[in-house]
């Protein structure tokens, strides 16, 4: 059941990342390119998808519990540091210089390349060294 | 402006947050890319893997699916109906860099644009808050200095 689950939130994940266009890097350094022939897409994308999740969240926390299991699991940490901070700096120019960030990068498997594939196991291996930080 | 390529932004958003919406309802959890592979892959908790398998297959099935239909609800940029995965921006060698950059950062910053940009905002977390303010200007900042300060590149 958990699976099946899973995989319906994984399926409507790759859906709307597909529709939305953000399987296409160019599309994604187009909307950072604020210099350049700005792309406003990702602006709508996240829009629309924060919009739903807010309005979503809001919706079934009424029910007090999730479907499977006792509790919602939420982040509970409100402090500002340095990792934090640091860490989306890192992840930000990563991502300014690719176009990929963690969920189109593996959306975008059915496309497979050698930079793509390259991108995938150098991921991995920055997730390996952050645990050992 | 493309106002067809926005709606299908706009589209894939609203989709994107019922993805949300549909795992934190059933199984009570925040829908964050990094952290959902990245456990998997590393920590692999016992009850806990299935269903992040599953997701990660559903997330790679999307664009397949768009694909079989068809390909007329992808959103390349630049290219005809029919294109859903654009082309990487760059070689190998750059890839490797920005690969290393995303692992490290959203591991170290506990989240990436889907766990701080679409659930933490939502939740309206401050650390989501600034995690995101803080990528997107590293970001835009980065694409400045490649293309307009080196002239080229990505």
């Amino acid at each position: 059941m958990k699976a099946a689950m899973g995989y319906l939130a994984g399926l409507l994940f790759g859906l709307g990342l597909a529709i939305s266009g953000m399987t296409d890097p160019a599309r994604v350094l187009g909307f950072l390119d604020i210099a350049g022939a700005w792309d406003p897409t990702l602006m709508f994308v996240l829009g629309g998808a924060v919009v739903t999740t807010f309005i979503g969240y809001r919706l079934v926390w009424r029910r007090g519990a999730p479907l499977v299991g006792k509790a919602f699991q939420l982040p509970s940490r409100r402090d500002i540091d340095a990792r934090l901070l640091g860490g989306a700096a890192l992840f930000g120019i990563g991502w300014g210089l690719s176009g990929y960030c963690p969920g189109p990068a593996f959306a975008s498997i059915g496309g497979l390349s050698a930079p793509l594939a390259a991108m995938l196991v150098a991921m991995l291996a920055g997730w390996y060294l952050a645990r050992r930080w | 402006m493309e106002w067809s390529a926005s709606l299908h932004g706009l589209a894939g958003g609203v989709l994107i947050g019922l993805s949300a919406t549909w795992l934190m309802g059933s199984l009570g959890r925040i829908a964050g890319i990094s952290g959902i592979l990245s456990s998997l892959v590393f920590e692999r908790p016992r009850g806990d893997s299935a269903w992040r398998l599953t997701f990660l297959l559903g997330l790679i099935s999307g664009p397949l699916l768009v694909m079989a239909l068809g390909g007329g609800l992808g959103n390349v940029a630049g290219q005809g109906a029919g294109a859903v995965i654009g082309d990487p921006a760059g070689g190998v060698g750059l890839m490797v860099v920005a690969g290393l950059l995303v692992g490290l950062g959203t591991g170290i910053g506990s989240g990436c644009t889907s766990g701080h940009g679409v659930c933490g905002l939502s939740r309206l977390s401050p650390r989501s808050l600034m995690a995101t303010l803080t990528f997107l200007i590293m970001a835009m900042v980065t694409v400045y200095v490649v293309r307009h300060l080196l002239g080229g590149g990505a």
